[in-house]
């Protein structure tokens, strides 16, 4: 993320100092070196899933109707990771995550089932739901500074039983509206995924290129052209073969039914982690929050407000919890008591843990969820075409957990020991 | 009790002004009718021994741990810091003995941690960093290889600097300075005493905490004495010898300076 900045500038000599590839691949190598290890072990991992079960199972595996299954399969598990990379950052946990999917979830269908509302409504009922439930836990973890490892255990079952009072007694409330379906089940026309395509690169060269102009205007030094004109180029490659396969026909019975295009999860996705990382990593707001992860007492002395920040963050986990929820009533077709429940909350964690997040607070980001929940997601998807066994699943997921906090805790040692955060 | 204001030079009204200021906690008094006079274009070196009040009395200051009572009166007119935003408005900043920096942040979003400079609703990183960097090198500090190095990869000098950076980024009119040399090399503390002193040269009122008599002498113009949370006494560097000052931080008096009475503990 930082690039080294010389201390003269003003050498006159236009965009000198600026950052070439191989320096930039020399920075990163210092990085990894020092302890900073990020996405990479994630991304190895993937890479290494994917062989494995490529090799295994190619034919099933490694179809584009597979893949499109795993993105949806995936779904909810990176949206409530990205909710607890903000209060994992603050160095808390929120073990309600996944019954606060499951509570908004049950609100949503009630609204829309037994209230007849239409689905913008249940939506915005959702997403309030997960806001008061967040905002409660938010007050009591600040305000009352209970730990809140216990403040979300307590509500990991208060929650629970909060939706079997919602759901009632028919154990199960079917959702039928064709808006909340379409999220996880429709995609989008093959124009519309190319426009996505164009947005997705023009957005990025656009945005990265002017802020390297913005800062070689001031005199500092920044990528370079070369730098820059390659990771926009291996975007667009990389998204653009994502994008040509998906706008294949895809469908197992071509016959009955025609699937093709990319899945509507995916722009939300990249809205979701578009948005949240310039709230985290451009404005003061994010910016207060690893601070307050960081050292909160230094955090107090500048005058940040620190109870404020914690409810903030709390709020947001249980809104994107909110979201998930909308996106495993659609996945589900229905909403029942086990909504949200099981490993969902403990595959979530260990998404963004595996993504590079720390449990130890300060460090983190919104891309960890993503990549973390891609690869327990793959995990959860190509393991059952190897064995049936349910046993081996847990064992491997738990296992897959541990190596990333262990990695976690050791990149840690290491950076105290050079010196990095 | 004795409060010795300074001599004749300090006849201008102080900028800072406190009086009879407590702060307890718990059950336990750690500040006992405390004034202190702190003088725009003057050093006051604040001194005494470890658990004598110091830290406590400058966080008081700088509203992070509000005075239970007592009047502060900045700039003559009475003021209540209750926050250090409060602080921070009235120009007060504060370079704490443990530094306050978060190790996870680079050193320019260290120095604008709470006050950062936007553009639109996103953070004006270049801007940020500019200032900074000038920040820096007015202090002629070049042994930071980047000023986006995380503060946790810095030395304890390093670190020290950037506090200290962080406080005359601003355009501050008192500036507090807790231990500022403690982990500084001889050359570095030259520098920060050297820096003491410019400041207060350029008109801005300075308080300096420190254990070490010589940079008390060398750089102060005015001392206050802290004996087990009371004020012993607040003297003109040029009324006093090194031994009397060593007297009151030792045992609250010295001859017809300090505390008078024992003090009742
Ligand atoms: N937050 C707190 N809660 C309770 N007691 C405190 C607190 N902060 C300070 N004290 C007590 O107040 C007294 C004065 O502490 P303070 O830190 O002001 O001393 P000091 O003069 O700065 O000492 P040093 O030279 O060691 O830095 C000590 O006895 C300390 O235990
Ligand atoms: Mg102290």
């Amino acid at each position: 993320m930082s690039t080294d900045v010389r201390l003269t500038t003003d050498d006159g000599v236009v965009h000198e100092g600026d950052q070439s590839i191989s320096e930039a691949l020399s920075a990163y190598g210092n990085k990894i070196r020092g302890g900073e290890l990020g996405s990479l072990p994630a991304f190895l991992g993937l890479i290494v899933l994917v062989i494995i079960f490529g090799a295994l199972k190619g034919d099933v595996f490694l179809t584009a109707f597979n893949f499109a299954n795993l993105l949806t399969q995936s779904s909810m598990v990176i949206v409530l990771a990205m909710g607890l990379v903000f209060v994992l950052l603050l160095g808390e946990i929120d073990l309600s995550a996944g019954f606060g999917a499951g509570t908004s979830a049950a609100v949503l269908a009630v609204a829309l089932t037994q209230k007849g509302l239409p689905w913008y409504v249940a939506i915005l009922a959702a997403l309030a739901t997960g806001a008061l439930i967040g905002l409660f836990i938010g007050v009591l973890v600040a305000r009352l500074g209970i730990p809140s490892f216990v403040v979300t255990l307590a509500m990991f079952l208060g929650l629970q039983g909060l939706m079997l009072l919602i759901i009632g007694d028919g154990g199960t409330i079917a959702v039928k509206d064709p808006v909340i379906l379409a999220i996880e089940n429709n995609n989008l026309s093959i124009v519309a995924g190319w426009v996505l395509f164009a947005i997705v690169v023009l957005g990025y060269a656009l945005t990265s290129g002017r802020r390297i102009l913005q800062r070689r205007s001031q005199g500092l030094t920044t990528q370079s052209n070369s730098l820059w004109l390659s990771k926009v180029i291996a975007i667009a490659v990389l998204y653009g073969a994502f994008t040509w396969q998906f706008s294949k026909e895809r469908s197992l019975n071509p016959q009955a039914t025609s699937i093709k295009g990319v899945p509507y999860i995916v722009p939300l996705i990249l809205v979701l982690l578009v948005v949240l990382t310039f709230v985290l990593s451009r404005t003061a707001f994010g910016r207060h929050i690893y601070a307050v992860g960081g050292n909160a007492e230094a955090a107090r002395r500048a005058g940040i407000n620190v109870q404020g920040i914690r409810i903030a963050c709390f709020v947001i986990c249980q809104v994107l919890a909110a979201v998930a929820g909308i996106l495993f009533a659609s996945r589900d077709n229905s909403v029942s008591p086990s909504t949200g429940g099981s490993t969902t909350l403990l595959y979530a964690v260990g998404a963004a843990v595996i993504g590079g997040t720390s449990l130890f607070g300060g460090r983190g980001r919104v891309w960890d969820a993503v990549i973390g929940g891609l690869v327990v997601g793959i995990i959860g998807n190509g393991l059952p075409l190897i064995t049936q066994q349910a046993g081996i699943q847990f064992i491997v997921t738990g296992l897959v957990l541990l190596v990333a906090a262990s990695v976690d805790a050791l990149s840690r040692r290491r950076s105290a020991a050079s010196g990095r955060a | 009790m004795t409060s010795t204001s300074g001599s004749g030079e300090n006849s201008s009204t102080p900028l800072l002004s406190l009086r009879g200021v407590h702060k307890s906690f718990g059950a336990v008094n750690v500040l006992r009718d405390v004034n202190l006079d702190v003088w725009a274009g003057q050093v006051t070196a604040l001194v005494g021994d470890n658990g004598a009040g110091k830290s406590t009395l400058i966080k008081g200051i700088a509203g992070i741990y509000p005075f239970d009572t007592g009047e502060v009166a900045f700039d003559g007119e009475p003021v209540k810091i209750t926050g250090p935003r409060q602080s921070n408005a009235l120009g007060i900043e504060v370079v704490y003995q443990d530094l306050a920096l978060c190790d996870n942040l680079d050193v320019v979003h260290n120095m604008y941690l709470g006050r950062e400079l936007k553009s639109g609703v996103s953070l004006d990183e270049t801007t940020m960093e500019q200032r900074a960097r000038e920040t820096l090198d007015g202090l002629s500090v070049r042994t930071l290889k980047s000023v986006r190095q995380v503060v946790a990869s810095l030395s304890g000098g390093q670190r020290q600097t950037v506090a200290i950076a962080r406080a005359v980024l601003w355009n501050s009119r008192l500036v507090i300075l807790d231990e500022p040399t403690a982990a500084l090399g001889v050359a570095q503390t030259e520098q920060v005493l050297n820096l003491v002193r410019r400041l207060a040269d350029n008109g801005l009122a300075v308080i300096l905490i420190s254990h070490n008599m010589n940079d008390v002498m060398q750089v102060a113009d005015n001392i206050a004495a802290l004996y087990l949370g009371n004020m012993a006494a607040q003297v003109s560097k040029t009324s006093v010898n090194h031994q009397q000052v060593v007297e009151l931080i030792t045992t609250g008096r010295s001859g017809d300076l300090g505390l008078q009475q024992a003090v009742a503990l």
